[in-house]
């Protein structure tokens, strides 16, 4: 119970915790006994670029390990990786961005477990799928072997540093989809490490899904009953991106575009009727655009059955049979028309809540606990069991009480 | 009501402010050119701590009189921003910037002699 106070403080800009930053959050999490239930965070990032010497390490190539260490001698960028312009601070009105520089962890703990956890302590997360941040721009690197590198020694890294050490940090590691026999041995080498969950393929990138060479790394996937997920990002240097000049135009389209696409060669050319047993996993691209192109696809295909031969039922029936992560959901001011789009995708048994923290447009737990249409049960399987179950997760609290 | 203690006048210039714990109520008190506004602490977007961001000028658009963009530039009225997700808010009046329509809730400020209270 939050007991009455009184008390005067003045904000500080050269102190920063992220316990006292989301304060409100654990006000949330108290306020709606989220101690009695799983919450697992499907999508929330790390920034490994603060660990990219450690990781550079893991690099198998010497000649590609010494360049990759050398890169990192002008500090806080690497001339061997590639990146994108995007002010996702918002000219530092996102604080947390620069100040997280200021926050004391202890010294036996690996900074990026110990500022995950304290966040996820403070929303009364259970379990966070981690992921990276600048990697996701990786699937554009002009070098293929570069990526294969990068996602090997990543992966290594990940699990061995991050994964092996925290039982409540659990992660879908990159797939170098650039090189499809590398990302099926990835798939091979790390499919039963401890705290893999899953695969991902970083959506910026070109590369058709249903192409011959990924049918084997789907049936591995399949095979093993680990998911595959695409995580959205951008591309400002996309043809028809490029037109864009604010990064809220490149943003909002950005991040359905790619998995648009990729949502629609994997329906168009049958993937889910040759892999019934896979997982597909859709990640941060909100949620209307699923609402959209489901709708958009029943109505060329029922003129074009012949384009795609291989589906025997509607696009959206498969579709409403794969995950959407929640983030960033879009909550209309009309809200029944998002109860159709929870209806649209099958969001009690299909919709996976995450946070995206510590982006600049992360959502709470509460964005789906305090929808009006939703029953109790339907809350606790979006923000927990659904993903428990997709991982294959205990669905015990496991979280510090908040 | 009551009246909760937020400093001494003189302890506060422009561009300051403190966020009071004032019963069940979180304010932010900011002043401003000599004057002091004061606001719930729970942004109307997620309920982040609306009264703990940055405080920054308004940015307009600079349009010519042929309606050609010509740039941009820090307007004159003052924002504060949530610093979880950059919501701004209008420091004279608590309205949203991106829909007038929503107004955080605003708080009386007075001042008894030396000592600036905030009514709650």
């Amino acid at each position: 119970m939050d007991m009455p106070r009184n008390e005067v403080r003045t904000p500080r800009f050269d102190q920063y915790s992220t316990s006292k930053y989301l304060e409100h959050a654990s006000e949330q999490a108290r306020q709606r006994n989220y101690n009695d239930f799983l919450i697992v965070d499907v999508d929330a990032h790390h920034y490994e670029n603060e660990s990219y010497k450690d990781v550079f390490s893991y690099i198998d190539s010497p000649v590609i390990r010494r360049a990759a260490m050398e890169s990192t001698k002008r500090g806080g960028r690497s001339s061997m990786l590639n990146s994108q312009v995007g002010y996702q601070d918002l000219g530092g009105r996102i604080t947390r961005h620069d100040l997280r520089r200021l926050e004391q962890t202890p010294p036996d703990t690996h900074r990026d477990i110990a500022m995950t956890k304290a966040w996820m302590d403070a929303m009364g997360v259970d379990y966070a799928c981690l992921f990276p941040t600048p990697m996701l721009f990786l699937g554009l690197h002009p070098q293929v072997e570069i990526e294969v590198a990068m996602a090997q020694a990543y992966n290594r890294w990940l699990c061995e540093r991050i994964l092996g050490q925290e039982p409540r940090i659990i992660s879908m590691l990159y797939l170098p989809f650039n090189d499809p026999e590398a990302a099926y041995r990835t798939v091979q080498e790390f499919g039963d490490r401890k705290g893999v969950v899953g695969f991902m393929v970083t959506s910026p990138r070109y590369k058709p899904v249903h192409d011959n060479v990924y049918i084997k790394t789907y049936a591995l996937l399949e095979e093993i009953g680990k998911p595959i997920s695409f995580h959205a990002a951008y591309n400002w240097n996309d043809q028809a991106l490029s037109m864009a000049n604010r990064f809220i135009a490149v943003h909002a389209l950005g991040f359905m575009w790619f998995n648009m696409i990729h949502m629609t060669n994997w329906v168009v050319n049958g993937l889910p009727e040759r892999f019934p047993k896979l997982k597909v996993m859709w990640v941060e691209s909100g949620l209307t655009w699923a609402y959209s192109l489901m709708q958009r696809l029943d109505h060329s295909y029922m003129m074009r059955t012949s384009d795609c031969p291989s589906l025997k039922r509607r696009p959206s029936e498969y579709m409403r049979e794969m995950y959407y992560s929640t983030q960033p959901m879009e909550v209309p001011q009309d809200l029944s028309i998002l109860e159709a789009t929870f209806k649209m995708i099958n969001a009690e048994t299909q919709l996976v809540w995450s946070s995206d923290y510590p982006h600049w447009d992360f959502d709470l737990p509460s964005v789906i606990y305090d929808l009006p249409f939703l029953k109790e049960e339907a809350k606790r399987n979006i923000l927990g069991a659904n993903a428990a179950r997709l991982f294959g997760l205990d669905t015990k609290p496991v979280k510090k009480r908040v | 009501m009551a009246e909760w203690f937020v400093a001494k006048a003189a302890e506060m210039s422009d561009g300051d402010r403190r966020i009071v714990s004032a019963g069940r109520h979180e304010i932010g008190v900011f002043c401003k050119d000599g004057a002091f506004y004061a606001y719930s602490n729970y942004c109307l977007h997620a309920g982040g701590p609306a009264c703990e961001g940055l405080m920054i000028n308004r940015v307009v658009d600079l349009i010519g009189p042929d309606r050609t963009y010509l740039g941009q530039a820090f307007g004159d009225e003052m924002h504060f921003v949530c610093p979880w997700h950059g919501w701004e808010y209008d420091i004279e009046t608590g309205e949203c910037a991106g829909d007038r329509k929503l107004k955080l809730r605003k708080y009386d400020v007075v001042r008894r002699g030396e000592d600036i209270f905030v009514v709650a």
